[in-house]
């Protein structure tokens, strides 16, 4: 087989792997009380850790990065949803790098 | 004050029903999972251009998005493929960087309903992604298959439909797309945290310490040296320890 192919198969495996070994091991209610806080606390702790600081890398200037989160911030915080806030902080950095 | 006590009392019946089988689960899953699709469409077109300027097949690169759907770990993947790396290095560079899905699978393995079959878990694995599995953890319900399987749909397609965009047109988006089109993901990060950050106080101290934590992982002397991948681990395991001491969860 091409060497790409085998390239690409191995990848899609190691990239199946962490996502499948817990869902399927692990299928019972954990009753350990810390694990499950622990647990329950992951997609705060990992969208925290995902979006900031990469946030302020994502457009190529800071300061378009600045704006376009903090549309995020104030329209998230006023209740809009995922797709608004989106549209919002892509027009916001649209406009401060069309400015400058 | 009388109107919100009667849109109250009219939601409650209405909750107990909300899972009403397997096609309104399926398609509240889909609709979230349409604004994904489209955070996704520019960054795997962004992945068609680089894997086809770097020589590889625009069908491959496809290939890549179709078994890989992941964004940081086919990039890096990628690249050393495009650099001619041994294989070996490509696999274990590709799995560090994967390394977080253990912490989201096992997170999410808490929330499905109990009973899924085996088969049915292994597919509803291989379609979280960083934003799948935020949107589907924060539900306030458990998550079922047809669930899972709506919201994947619509971010697997975009994904590679995207990426076969980017192979086959293969030239960049004016710069000022690119830039403005790139922090759309983070947006509806954002957008997924400050709700729960508003209503729950553990939650907003949660995400504070996390940003604290990867805000040192990326600027700090000798510790900006550790990869965003490990970084996101670190900071991940150590934000939840902190959680779980600080905020112990009787209800979950």
């Amino acid at each position: 087989m091409d060497q790409t192919l085998i390239a690409v198969l191995l990848m899609a495996v190691v990239t199946y792997l962490p996502r499948v070994v817990p869902m399927i091991f692990v299928r019972k209610r954990l009753e350990s009380p810390f694990l499950r806080s622990f647990l329950y606390y992951v997609p705060y702790a990992a969208l925290g850790a995902m979006t900031f600081p990469g946030i302020l890398y994502s457009t190529g200037d800071l300061s378009s990065a600045i704006a376009g989160m903090s549309v995020a911030l104030l329209l998230s915080f006023y209740g809009k949803g995922l797709l608004p806030v989106a549209v919002g902080a892509i027009a916001a950095v649209y406009a401060i790098q069309f400015f400058l | 004050m009388t109107f919100l006590k009667q849109k109250t009392s009219g939601a409650e019946p209405s909750r107990q029903t909300n899972s009403v089988g397997p096609v309104a689960d399926f398609r509240s899953g889909l609709r979230k999972g349409i604004p994904i699709a489209l955070g996704y469409i520019p960054v795997a077109f962004t992945f068609g251009v680089l894997a086809v300027n770097g020589g590889l097949s625009p069908w491959i690169a496809v290939v890549i998005s179709l078994t890989n759907l992941t964004s940081a770990g086919q990039f890096a993947g990628t690249n050393l493929i495009i650099a001619g790396a041994p294989l070996l290095e490509i696999t274990v560079t590709t799995f560090m960087i994967n390394i977080r899905y253990l912490l989201m699978s096992l997170s999410l393995s808490q929330k499905i309903v109990p009973g899924t079959a085996i088969l049915k878990r292994g597919i509803m694995a291989f379609g979280i992604t960083d934003e799948t599995f935020a949107v589907a953890s924060l539900e306030q319900k458990d998550i079922s298959f047809c669930y899972m399987l709506g919201l994947i749909s619509c971010p697997y397609w975009g994904w590679a439909g995207g990426t076969a965009l980017g192979a086959l047109i293969c030239s960049v988006l004016p710069p000022a797309v690119q830039n403005s089109m790139g922090i759309a993901l983070y947006a509806m990060f954002i957008a997924l945290l400050v709700p729960s950050a508003k209503q729950s106080r553990a939650a907003l101290t949660v995400t504070l310490i996390a940003v604290a934590i990867s805000s040192l992982l990326t600027w700090a002397p000798y510790l900006k040296q550790i990869s965003s991948g490990w970084s996101i681990i670190i900071t991940t395991v150590i934000t939840c320890l902190c959680g779980a001491l600080f905020f112990p969860r009787e209800d979950v």
